[in-house]
């Protein structure tokens, strides 16, 4: 049997493979994010002190709601064609399998936001030091978004409507990452330091990465049932 | 005793255990409303700042403990029917859910109606309206949830994972909604230095809220009987109850 590591990073790879070989899936949602962020100065105005006072906030729900809309796929293909049966029935802990597919979502639904994140606050005039507050802000939210939105998905596998019912049940779970990893470019801006909101942050992921695979698991194994 | 009180864990017997409190509950209920309203429209002073406006805390308050003492409850139900697999227990769930929305909804607008004319606006981003609305939120998702799923024994815990989730999440969600309200200096309004009451102010307020309470109690079991017959529609006990009789 191979060890804890060797496992997580055979599903990771396994899903990374799966997502490379559909593109077009992964990239949808980073032009999602891209299009949602270059809609608000349209609509509001391109007024540069305004824009930039919006900026954290936009590009945090535009991330939000990309994250989101990822979601779906995370286990929806595998629960189709029954792979997923399969994992649940292998000797590996179940809950070692999802963590590793939640990893692997947010390599392929987050990580592309954090890197693309810069070149939107740009547009949106944020200075150099704002860009990296936003950037290790995005980093350390991104995976809670995942890792959130996970017990989302596992919950609306197979169910009726499920594309908007995860909305609904994951985005006031999102708020707490909202908060803080908006907050962090701003308090930044402001001249009061990200450091307590980026803490915040990390310890939310903190948490999140112990209880979230577990809720995640116990979700899936009643949609399995 | 204890076999006693296991028994009502089965629908046979609860069923007609609630049908025999509905009744109490119900005279309860009327009678704690009638003295709280009494208490608060007739007996309560005028308020000095805030004149007559004010005698909307009667149902407000009472509607923001319910829709939070609710939503434990039903977790707690919810947490007890996914880890002892009792049936009884995640229906219990599944009846308090749109009670407590609908007191969430209430809390909001009477507080709203309250604001108006006392802050000059409808809506303050304070930690505790947010986090109130956020609660509504989290009811709206458990009953979603509940009604997209047609096999209620799946309904029940996907439900109950989820109002888990949400409670773990309920005091994060507080307290950041919290500190962004302190960091912003968003509204200038507080609400927490609330002037001392008159001792006859909270005694109405207390009895309104026990209206609700047991007003709850009633709607829930009323509730809690419509799911059982449903879900035990084809079991020998439901079809020898004198109701269900042709």
């Amino acid at each position: 049997m191979m060890n804890a590591f060797g496992v997580l990073s055979a599903v990771v790879r396994r899903d990374l493979l799966v997502a490379l070989r559909r593109k077009s899936e992964v990239l949808t949602s980073l032009f999602f994010f891209v299009i949602v962020a270059s809609l608000f100065p349209l609509g509001i105005g391109s007024e540069m002190d305004l824009l930039r006072k919006i900026a954290p906030g936009v590009l945090w729900v535009a991330a939000l709601l990309a994250a989101m809309l990822s979601l779906n796929r995370l286990f929806a293909n595998d629960y189709a064609d029954g792979t997923l049966e399969q994992m649940a029935l292998s000797p590996v802990p179940l809950g070692l399998l999802v963590t590793g597919k939640i990893l692997a979502h947010w390599f392929v639904a987050g990580l592309p936001l954090v890197l693309i994140a810069p070149m939107l606050g740009l547009q949106y005039d944020l200075s150099p030091r704002a860009l990296m507050v936003l950037v290790i802000s995005l980093l350390l939210g991104t995976p809670l978004l995942s890792l959130i939105g996970a017990i989302g998905a596992a919950l609306t596998l197979g169910v009726r409507g499920g594309g908007v019912l995860v909305s609904l049940l994951t985005l006031p779970l999102y708020i707490p990452a909202l908060i803080f990893g908006a907050g962090a470019v701003e308090a930044d801006i402001s001249g009061l330091g990200a450091a307590g909101h980026l803490s915040l942050l990390a310890a939310l992921l903190t948490l999140a990465v112990f209880f979230a695979p577990w809720a995640t698991t116990a979700a899936l194994k009643i949609a399995l049932e | 005793m204890s076999v006693i009180t296991w028994k009502y864990a089965s629908p046979q017997y609860f069923y007609p255990l609630a049908g025999k409190m509905i009744p109490w509950f119900s005279v309860l209920a009327l009678l704690f409303g009638a003295a709280g309203l009494w208490l608060g429209f007739f007996v309560a002073p005028t308020d000095a700042q805030q004149g007559e406006g004010y005698r909307i805390i009667f149902i407000h308050v009472g509607a923001s403990w319910m829709s939070m003492f609710i939503y434990l409850t039903m977790a707690f139900w919810a947490g007890i029917g996914l880890s002892f697999n009792t049936r009884m227990s995640s229906m219990m769930a599944t009846a308090l859910a749109p009670t407590g929305a609908m007191f969430a909804f209430l809390s909001l607008w009477t507080g709203a109606l309250w604001g108006k004319p006392m802050w000059g606006t409808w809506w303050v981003w304070d930690a505790r309206l947010t986090s109130e609305l956020i609660l509504l939120f989290l009811y709206l998702g458990f009953i979603a949830l509940q009604a997209a799923i047609d096999e209620p024994r799946r309904a029940d815990k996907a439900g109950a994972i989820l109002a888990l989730v949400g409670v773990v999440n309920v005091p994060i969600i507080y307290f950041s909604v919290k500190w962004w309200n302190t960091l912003h200096q968003g509204a200038s309004v507080s609400l927490t230095q609330a002037p001392s009451m008159a001792k006859t102010m909270l005694l109405g307020m207390l009895m309104m809220a026990l209206c609700l309470w047991m007003y709850t109690l009633a709607v829930a079991l009323m509730r809690v009987r419509v799911i059982m017959l449903e879900r035990e529609r084809h079991s020998e006990w439901v079809a020898q109850l004198p109701e269900v009789q042709p």
